[in-house]
């Protein structure tokens, strides 16, 4: 019989590898290319609803929001910092301010939720500082290396082009 | 002579294991790594950093990416645009989002990924664009990425 005679004689089988080394090395060419190392990247939530205080009662535990002045030099670097009519020297400074304030050693007060902070800012003061302020206000990463955050609600006030 | 073997005509089979091995390790590193979420990153925008932006544990529902550059550009759906031609693009978006059943622009987010560089005043004005046609939840974006802040009297 055909089989069983092509059976005795079997040495190795020779699979043909070329197509599937073909096939694997374009997908690792592709996946190298589309290889981008990158930072992750996170959010901040920013309150901003449409038109002044919603329709309905107006929450009465709420407290009213810190007003935070930024003010930028004629670069658009940050100049001056202010909080509640309250100069400070640096954003490491706001930061000790607000946890002062909602805060205690055991870590974040239950008011600290419901904080808000008011960012007011100079038209041209540029972007990244404003970030570092909500960083500095919004939360901080303490020993263990995790992030404790202290405000979440953060709004902007608009002011015009100068 | 060694060389018999290859005059007699014998076909060498080099062996290939350790060759597929390795390149599929390769590939498997290469797919674990990728990324698609991260897809709408461009070089003209440079992010600030913030030690506290974390990345979102879900994503986003109907999430809608404005970039604005350092010179106050926006990039939105693939185009530069100045300021002034937002509006008439993110209308039709919110036309396309409203023809969609269970979306609309009050249930979207914007994901501003705005430049370092940029004036914050101009970010603003995107908002406050976006604002005008309804739109109501934002995130800002940053790179997660530790930097010290000044000490105190620095």
């Amino acid at each position: 019989m055909k089989r069983a005679g092509r059976d005795e004689t079997t040495q190795r089988i020779e699979l043909n590898m070329t197509p599937m080394i073909d096939v694997v090395f374009q997908l690792l060419i592709f996946f190298m290319l589309s290889l981008k190392l990158l930072a992750p990247e996170g959010d901040f939530h920013i309150r901003m609803p449409k038109a002044a205080p919603a329709e309905g009662q107006p929450d009465p535990t709420q407290l009213p929001p810190i007003k935070v002045r930024l003010t930028a030099d004629r670069n658009g670097n940050l100049r001056g910092i202010q909080m509640a009519e309250k100069q400070l020297r640096s954003l490491e400074q706001l930061r000790n301010e607000v946890l002062a304030l909602v805060c205690d050693e055991r870590g974040p007060k239950p008011e600290a939720a419901k904080t808000e902070i008011d960012f007011d800012c100079d038209y041209h003061l540029r972007y990244s500082y404003v970030v570092e302020a909500m960083t500095a206000v919004s939360g901080y990463v303490d020993k263990q290396d995790r992030i404790v955050k202290v405000i979440e609600k953060i709004k902007f006030t608009r002011r015009p082009k100068e | 002579m060694r060389w018999g073997a290859r005059r007699s005509g014998v076909r060498t089979n080099p062996d290939m294991t350790p060759m597929i091995d390795v390149t599929f390790q390769l590939v498997i590193f290469f797919m674990l790594t990728m990324n698609f979420s991260q897809e709408e990153q461009t070089e003209l925008i440079r992010l600030p950093s913030s030690e506290i932006a974390k990345p979102p544990d879900q994503p986003v529902e109907t999430p809608i990416t404005l970039q604005i550059t350092a010179k106050g550009n926006v990039i939105f759906g693939g185009q530069q645009m100045p300021l002034a031609n937002l509006k008439r693009e993110l209308l039709r978006e919110k036309q396309l989002l409203e023809s969609m059943p269970g979306k609309s622009a009050s249930k979207a987010t914007i994901i501003i990924r705005a430049d370092g560089r940029a004036q914050i005043g101009q970010v603003q004005d995107a908002i406050a664009i976006c604002q005008e046609l309804d739109f109501q939840h934002f995130v800002l974006r940053a790179k997660q990425e530790r930097k010290v802040l000044k000490p105190e009297g620095a």
